[in-house]
């Protein structure tokens, strides 16, 4: 028996699964887009937007790769493993002294630590500037290295001191009664057991990390050491006319850390969750 | 204990019976460090980072906001007050502030809002992979840096080669076609409008999440009790996730007033000043103009702003009691 009621629930679930398809194509097509005029020629971009590429020129990466995009590539790979491994190493570390080591004045310095989530970089980037200038590390790795870690510590330390105070207890009194040394149990004992919540703040760094622009672009831009980010831009200032070759280096940039989104998307939106959620 | 003592064997191969254990330092040292000050080795590396890359220069900042300062030759000058002054009087200050509210609500209005409602319509469909598809899908964006994504939809307004007006023109709606990011009434709007593609997915995940922890058996209940979808978000999801979306909102509006990367790479701050946010009139004022003071001052508006919503933020969580 058709009810009045049922024909509106059926007309609903219809409106909304096409709302909802709807909104995906509005997601993927921008995306999609990119990626075919990846392979178009310049002369096709003015052409018909949504036209499919006459001839898939692939040449287009290659010409991108060679115009900077590699030593981009080269670069964002370096300084987000290096600054991931950095921040989550000595947040861990701090998190396992917050938790499970007698520390004086230890409210203090969770309250310091933690406060740094609250800070804007923007205002402390002036004074960085004059810093790094004096330091002699303008334009250098190290710039960003230091940047990157220092801002990122008290979100991991955040994260991984939260799932930390979950391990019970009896965890380090049995390493203790073997007589195992406190950074013997961190090493051996703790860290090991934190492999999920490590693996999320891995996964958020990454993802802040090769996405970054302000720092990047403040304390790197006038060297031949850059980043994705902005080396995108310059690719763009400098060969604008070119505009191909510029959605295959932005294709390039994007296409990693989608890839590992799907990877770990399980760890990804645990991650995301207790960041925010907690 | 005996699980933990079989999981700590299998982790611990060797115990090491050598090695100080630092929470209870040999006798040598016992007396002199009662109250434990080597362990501070565990936090003075973060420590350490932070006040001389986060503290110092937010104190610094402070500093020079009252100083007229030309970074390049180094000269300095105190003018006390001064630079707030000319803050307070420049028009392209409050521009900035007027584009940084109109960021803050409209992505309230999508990616607060929206998003929630976005995510119990999907966490209502019957089919779990649709579900877990269609989270993913919304979220890819959110996985595309500022930069990309700033790139990519400033070649999707532009007129020549944009699909935003060839769309308008197929849809027999050719009279709204403009170059949006040309003109001084639409470039900012231009730019929140990426900004919402870019990060509604985000949001619409962590919904998703908090969705998922509210016990089924209050949905069930309330179905058997003949109550309708509609009636079922507003009496118990939106109640439920009521700390999320608060949460969120302050999140969302602080970032907000952070906005720099997608202003600088699709219009600059451009045409004529119309898109600047604070963000990037600190950037342009200091970097560009050499006047650095001035850019301080600007960034101790941020640092108002962003601190006393930070502040909200906190009571909030403490409400909550979540541990701290």
């Amino acid at each position: 028996m058709v009810t009045r009621g049922s024909v509106l629930l059926v007309l609903g679930r219809g409106f909304v699964s096409a709302f909802l398809l709807a909104l995906a194509v509005v997601v993927l097509y921008p995306l999609l887009w990119m990626v075919l005029n990846g392979v178009k020629s310049n002369a096709e971009l003015f052409g018909n937007p949504f036209a499919l590429p006459v001839a898939w020129r692939w040449e287009n990466y290659a010409t991108a790769w060679n115009r900077g995009v590699g030593d981009y590539l080269m670069t964002s790979v370096l300084v987000t493993v290096t600054s991931t491994l950095a921040t989550v190493f000595i947040s861990a570390w701090a998190a396992y002294g917050l938790t499970r080591v007698r520390i004086p004045f230890s409210r203090t310095v969770l309250i310091l630590i933690l406060a740094g989530l609250m800070l804007a970089p923007t205002v402390a980037l002036i004074p960085l500037v004059r810093m790094f200038q004096a330091m002699g590390l303008y334009n250098t790795f190290w710039a960003l290295l230091i940047l990157y870690t220092a801002f990122r510590i008290p979100f991991t330390t955040f994260l991984i001191r939260a799932y930390m105070m979950d391990l019970p207890a009896e965890v380090d009194e049995a390493a203790a009664v073997d007589g195992a040394s406190k950074a013997r149990a961190f090493w051996q004992v703790i860290l090991p057991m934190c492999r999920p919540i490590i693996v999320s703040t891995v996964i958020l760094n990454i993802l802040f990390t090769w996405n970054e622009y302000l720092f990047a672009m403040i304390f790197t831009s006038g060297g031949d050491f850059q980043t994705l980010p902005v080396g995108l831009t310059n690719l763009m200032s400098r060969h604008g006319t070119d505009y191909p070759v510029v959605f295959a280096g932005m294709v390039i940039a994007a296409a990693p850390v989608i890839v590992l989104f799907f990877a770990g998307q399980r760890y990804f939106i645990r991650g995301l969750a207790d960041g925010i959620g907690k | 204990m005996t699980v933990a003592n079989s999981a700590r064997a299998a982790a611990v191969p060797v115990a090491g019976a050598g090695v100080p254990n630092l929470s209870s330092p040999p006798a040598r040292a016992g007396r002199k460090d009662a109250r434990g000050w080597r362990n501070l080795i565990w936090v003075l590396p973060a420590i350490g980072l932070l006040a001389a890359f986060v503290y110092l220069p937010l104190v610094q900042n402070l500093g020079f906001s009252v100083l007229e300062w030309d970074i390049y030759s180094g000269g300095q000058t105190f003018v006390g007050a001064e630079n707030y002054a000319r803050m307070f009087e420049d028009p392209i200050f409050w521009k900035s502030v007027v584009n940084n509210l109109w960021y803050a609500g409209i992505s309230i209005v999508f990616q607060v809002f929206g998003a929630l409602a976005l995510a119990a319509l999907i966490e209502g469909l019957r089919s779990d992979r649709w579900r877990r598809t269609l989270r993913a899908v919304y979220f890819i964006p959110s996985a595309v840096s500022l930069t990309v994504a700033g790139l990519l939809f400033y070649f999707i307004y532009e007129p020549q080669m944009g699909i935003l007006n060839a769309a308008l023109d197929g849809a027999g709606i050719g009279q709204f076609t403009q170059a949006w990011l040309g003109q001084e009434n639409t470039a900012i709007f231009g730019i929140i409008a990426m900004s919402q593609w870019q990060g509604f997915g985000y949001c619409t995940l962590l919904f998703a999440v908090a969705l998922q922890r509210i016990p089924t058996e209050l949905y069930e209940a309330a179905a058997i009790d003949g109550v309708g979808p509609f009636r079922r978000f507003f009496s118990i999801s939106l109640p439920l996730v009521r700390e999320m979306s608060s949460l969120m909102m302050i999140v969302t509006v602080s970032g907000a007033f952070q906005v720099f990367n997608e202003v600088m790479v699709m219009t600059g701050g451009g045409p004529n000043n119309s898109s600047q946010v604070l963000g990037t009139w600190l950037y342009r004022s200091g970097f560009v103009k050499n006047d650095f003071g001035y850019a301080s001052a600007i960034a101790t508006a941020i640092f108002v702003i962003t601190l006393s919503l930070a502040v909200l933020q906190l009571w909030y969580s403490r409400r909550r009691r979540v541990e701290w």
